[in-house]
């Protein structure tokens, strides 16, 4: 449960997978691990968004408030990144994300995030990077779905 | 006050002055006779002149009168004095000298004595007086003067006055006694000698006060120079946020500069003509012993003279010129104070001051006028200023709940003064029921009428002593004193006596229970915490007091009470729900969730010699490292964490935020911490020098494992730290068990908050919403438990600070409610009291003042003019004027003034 673990973690994520080690020791040091109890929340719809998680052990669901209530329309496990649209686009918790078991996430606030998108552009040409990907691909499933 | 000191001095003092004076003539006897007897010896006994007939004794101390041959009385012998031989004889005088300038020397001890003591009780009296002027200072003064010029004058100013009053009559008696009598005695030596004297002493008398006017004059500039410095700082003080938000500290430093260099320039003048003064006056009494011997010695030579007197005139003379300096000193000096004297009367003499009767202590709690306030015609202009109120009129029954709103600048908030009597109106009168408010004493006033403005002041004391304050009108039961505290207080009071001072004691019963309407402070207590949630303080309050300290040795019985809280929560903890929130102070097990100094000290430090700052150089910690054998693996631990440092921040720009939040290095340590690095892998971690080895060790000291997540402490580790931790506690020096209080499951810790006290252990990091989990729970427990009030009993003890500035504002305005109501007031006037708290705390905590002061008349002067809404009689104001006032219902509607103000229908509805 050290601070390796945690640089392991980061390593698996899409964004971070090619920054240098040092750095994601670095983030890793500076985030706070954070546990969450079976039932507990983690983000709230339609709170400000403060922080993005990464899951390292334990599952939860995504919930969202529809007018018949809510809706489970996903759920996230080990090395799911969660929320991190919310603190890099400033919008409200989009949805509701609850643990189904006890969770260990690593919580990376958006001040920090920040500051590392900032301090090392590597990061933030990754950050562009995968977003771009994402984009392409939401066109892409676009343009198939017109067909 | 009287404007001449020294009919000031006279009237306060006559009776000490009278007997000083006394005790300086009978000194100046003495003085005469020891002058007088040198001469006797060399004469008489040295040179033989009483036994110059072949006789072989002389009479010693032989007293005659007469012969008066014009009266025809033969020359008459009372004592026929001691017979004795010439060695006797000269023994004798020689002792009788001896005598006489011992008891001489003890009445100038005496007289000093007492002139320091007459003048203290004069400063006393003075000071006392002055600052009685103070308090009754009209209000509109205070905008006027400012507050460091009051204190300078009243401390520093009046001091040389004290130093002054004691010599004011003795100096003038006791040194021209000693000049005339040594003048006197020249004079009956010789005349010529004596005329000499008085020619010069003439020529001192006159040229040097002259001299000196110039010097007075300077002394002025420089005192009332030195008084505006006083007040300039204090502006820059108060100022201090304009100066840094406009850029205007060099200015500031400019005008200092030159108010320095003005003070300077007058000091300076003033030295150098003190110092020709001093030349010129040393001069003078110096070249007339020139003339002495001159004279004299021809005198003497030429036989006209004998040596004697010529040794014994010299020796006069001796004493001569400093007692002339002196009083020529005194002379100076008294017109300085004179000068001082009255500008500080001066400053404190404004108009409109309050008439002491006014301020009588009154006994009995006078009875509140029955009727309502009614306020007719009133006026209020300030000197040179706008006119506030013009010919304003209003109306509240006793039992009225009116708020008065208005535009800007329509004189609301003075007119709110003026019905609390703090602004006396230029005309007009106020009257409550039938009697005149402006002849009523504050013993009425301060008693029925509850008044909070928009920035109330605390005294630096804790918030319950704040609103006791309210409370303390009059000593309601004296002090109890026995034995030597009794005669020390009978002593205090003679003094005081003496001195004009009013005959008050700090140390009696002051607070008035009777008028909170409880019987004790116990009472009194309760009765504050209940109106905490009248006034939204109350969760404020209860997290002072989880923040607070008590002392279990004076409250064995709440400390007790916070035991058994901490027992019930550790119970709580055990839950599944909540047993991973807080890892418990347990002796025998490491505590992750603390820094590893925090684990080998277990316990709280107090004072500087355990701080988590100075521990690198803390011998006894060191000694039980070393003798624990912890020594290599803290080294080696430091070592791995500075190293990770380095190897995290190195890429960081200096003053990265990084660096304050997480880092165990500063970034300008870090080069440092890599040379260190650098030489300690060099020669290997064993071998380094202590001072590194101290170093790396004391990197640790910070860390925690279960934050830092660094996975430097193993079980082993673990082990060892906690054989440390026991043997600290076993081995700390008995000089050093002070500066720390262990934790000990069964006893609670008064270094410790009352929180730590009852939690009793760390949160456990990275748990999510652990704090509020954790306040939620404690709160449960306190609340289960029946603790809530003593947690608020000790949440107002919290200490203000200066100026209440540990509160923020909304708290400070909330304290100032709490005192204002626990009087139970006849009239609470709430003038803008409310404005610094947010719009909907201020409607609610209205309307919850106002069922505390139900049936009882509460005036409520507000810019928030919704406000108005909460109550049933509104009065509104333009320009000094009352335009409209009448039920709230009647004026709410289209066309009004109170429309104009943005109170509608609807707002009256809700």
């Amino acid at each position: 449960m050290s601070i390796l673990d945690d640089v392991e973690a980061l390593k698996r994520m899409e964004l971070f997978a090619k920054v240098e080690p040092a750095k994601l020791k670095l983030m890793a040091f500076a985030a706070e691990r954070t546990q969450f109890r079976r039932g507990e929340e983690m983000v709230h719809q339609g709170d400000p968004a403060d922080a993005a998680y990464i899951i390292l052990e334990g599952t939860a669901d995504v919930v969202v408030d529809t007018p018949g209530g809510p809706l489970k329309v996903a759920e996230v496990r080990r090395d799911a990144f969660v929320g991190e649209i919310g603190i890099l686009c400033d919008v409200p918790r989009t949805a509701t994300v609850v643990a189904t078991e006890d969770l260990t996430t690593l919580k990376i606030t958006k001040d920090l995030f920040f500051r590392m998108v900032v301090d090392f552009p590597t990061i933030s040409i990754e950050v562009m990077r995968v977003l771009a990907q994402r984009l392409e691909h939401a066109n892409q499933l676009l343009a198939a779905n017109k067909h | 006050m009287e404007h001449n000191l020294f009919r000031y001095i006279w009237r306060n003092s006559w009776r000490d002055q009278s007997i000083i004076l006394v005790v300086v003539v009978i000194a100046q006897l003495f003085y005469f006779v020891s002058l007088d007897l040198p001469k006797q010896i060399v004469n008489r006994a040295i040179q033989g002149e009483a036994f110059k007939d072949g006789a072989a004794t002389a009479a010693l101390l032989k007293f005659t009168i007469g012969p008066y041959e014009w009266m025809g009385l033969p020359k008459l012998t009372l004592f026929p004095g001691f017979e004795l031989e010439r060695l006797p004889y000269l023994v004798a005088l020689c002792f009788s000298f001896l005598f006489f300038v011992v008891v001489n020397g003890w009445l100038k001890q005496l007289v000093n004595t007492e002139k320091g003591r007459l003048g203290e009780r004069m400063l006393r009296r003075m000071r006392y007086e002055l600052y009685d002027r103070v308090l009754r200072f009209p209000i509109s003064h205070f905008r006027k003067v400012k507050q460091a010029e009051v204190a300078t004058m009243i401390k520093d100013e009046v001091e040389p006055l004290g130093g002054f009053i004691g010599d004011a009559y003795i100096t003038p008696a006791f040194l021209g006694g000693q000049a005339l009598t040594a003048l006197y005695f020249i004079m009956m030596q010789s005349v010529w000698l004596g005329l000499i004297s008085i020619v010069v002493l003439a020529v001192q008398l006159v040229v040097i006060p002259l001299l000196r006017k110039r010097i007075l004059e300077l002394g002025r500039q420089r005192q009332l120079t030195a008084r505006q410095l006083a007040g300039r700082i204090a502006e820059g003080v108060d100022g201090t946020i304009e100066i840094h938000s406009n850029d205007t500290s060099n200015y500031e430093r400019a005008d200092i500069v030159n108010r320095l260099e003005t003070i300077f320039l007058i000091r300076f003048e003033l030295y150098q003509r003190k110092f020709f003064v001093k030349y010129l006056n040393n001069m003078l009494s110096q070249t007339t012993p020139f003339l002495f011997y001159l004279i004299g010695g021809y005198l003497a030579l030429t036989g006209q003279f004998d040596v004697g007197s010529l040794i014994a005139v010299i020796g006069a003379y001796k004493d001569l010129p400093s007692p002339v300096k002196e009083l020529i000193d005194w002379q100076q000096q008294s017109q300085d104070v004179q000068i001082k004297y009255e500008q500080v009367i001066e400053q404190f003499t404004p108009d409109g001051m309050l008439p002491d009767e006014l301020q009588r202590m009154i006994d009995e709690t006078p009875p509140a006028p029955e009727g309502g306030l009614s306020a007719q015609s009133i006026g209020y202009h300030e000197e040179g200023g706008a006119r506030l109120l013009d010919n304003a009129a209003i109306e509240v029954g006793a039992h009225d709940h009116l708020a008065i709103v208005g535009f800007a600048g329509s004189g609301k908030e003075t007119l709110g003064q003026v019905l609390a009597r703090l602004t006396s109106p230029t005309s007009g009168t106020v009257r409550w029921g039938n009697a005149d408010m402006a002849a009523m004493p504050e013993g009425t006033i301060g008693r029925h009428v509850s008044y909070v403005g928009d920035e109330t002041y605390l005294f630096p004391l804790s918030i319950v002593e704040n609103v006791i304050y309210g409370l303390k009108h009059r000593p309601i039961a004296p002090a109890q004193y026995e034995g030597r505290a009794l005669m020390h207080y009978q002593r205090r009071i003679a003094e005081a006596k003496r001195t004009g001072n009013p005959l008050l004691d700090i140390h009696a019963q002051w607070i008035d229970f009777a008028a909170a309407g409880v019987d004790d402070e116990s009472g009194l207590k309760r009765r504050i915490i209940d109106f905490l949630p009248v006034v939204e303080l109350e969760d404020d309050i209860y997290q002072f007091g989880l923040r607070g300290r008590i002392d279990p040795d004076e409250e064995p019985a709440i400390a007790a009470r916070f035991l058994e809280a901490r027992a019930a929560i550790h119970r709580r903890l055990q839950e599944p729900d909540v047993n991973h929130l807080v890892e418990a102070f347990d002796p025998a097990h490491y505590n992750r969730n603390m820094t590893v100094a925090e684990n080998l000290l277990f316990g709280t430090p107090r004072g500087a010699v355990f701080d988590v700052g100075s521990l690198r150089d803390n011998k006894v910690l060191a000694e039980v490292i070393e003798a624990e054998g912890l020594k290599p693996a803290l080294i080696a631990m430091g070592a791995k964490i500075a190293e990770t440092m380095v190897e995290l921040f190195a890429d960081l720009p200096p003053g990265h935020p990084f660096f304050e939040q997480f880092s165990f290095i500063s970034a300008d340590d870090l080069p440092l911490a890599q040379q260190l690095l650098n030489r300690v892998q060099r020669g290997g971690l064993d071998n380094a020098a202590p001072a590194d080895q101290q170093r790396l060790i004391a990197i640790t000291f910070p860390y925690i494992e279960a934050r830092h997540r660094l996975g430097l402490i193993d079980a082993g580790l673990e082990g060892k730290l906690l054989g440390a931790r026991r043997r600290f506690a076993e081995t700390l020096p008995e000089e050093y068990r002070d500066y720390i209080e262990f934790y000990d499951p069964s006893r609670y810790n008064a270094s410790a908050t009352v929180q730590d006290n009852m939690l009793f252990g760390r949160l456990v990091y990275g748990q999510a919403q652990a704090t509020q989990k954790i306040f939620r729970l404690v709160f449960d427990i306190v609340s289960e438990l029946g603790l809530k009030s003593e947690v608020l009993a000790v949440g107002l003890e919290h200490g203000v600070g200066t100026g209440g500035r540990r509160l923020t504002a909304p708290q400070r305005q909330k304290v100032a409610l709490v005192r204002a109501l626990v009087r139970r007031p006849r009239i609470l006037i709430l003038n803008n009291a409310l404005a610094p708290l947010e719009a909907a705390a201020q409607t609610r905590i209205l309307k919850s003042v106002r069922r505390e002061m139900k049936d009882r008349c509460l005036i409520l002067i507000a810019d928030n003019a919704a406000l108005c809404s909460v109550v049933e009689r509104v009065a509104v104001m333009r320009d000094g004027r009352v335009i409209e006032q009448g039920p709230l219902d009647r004026l709410a509607r289209p066309g009004t003034a109170l429309s104009d103000l943005g109170v509608g229908l609807q707002v009256a509805a809700s």
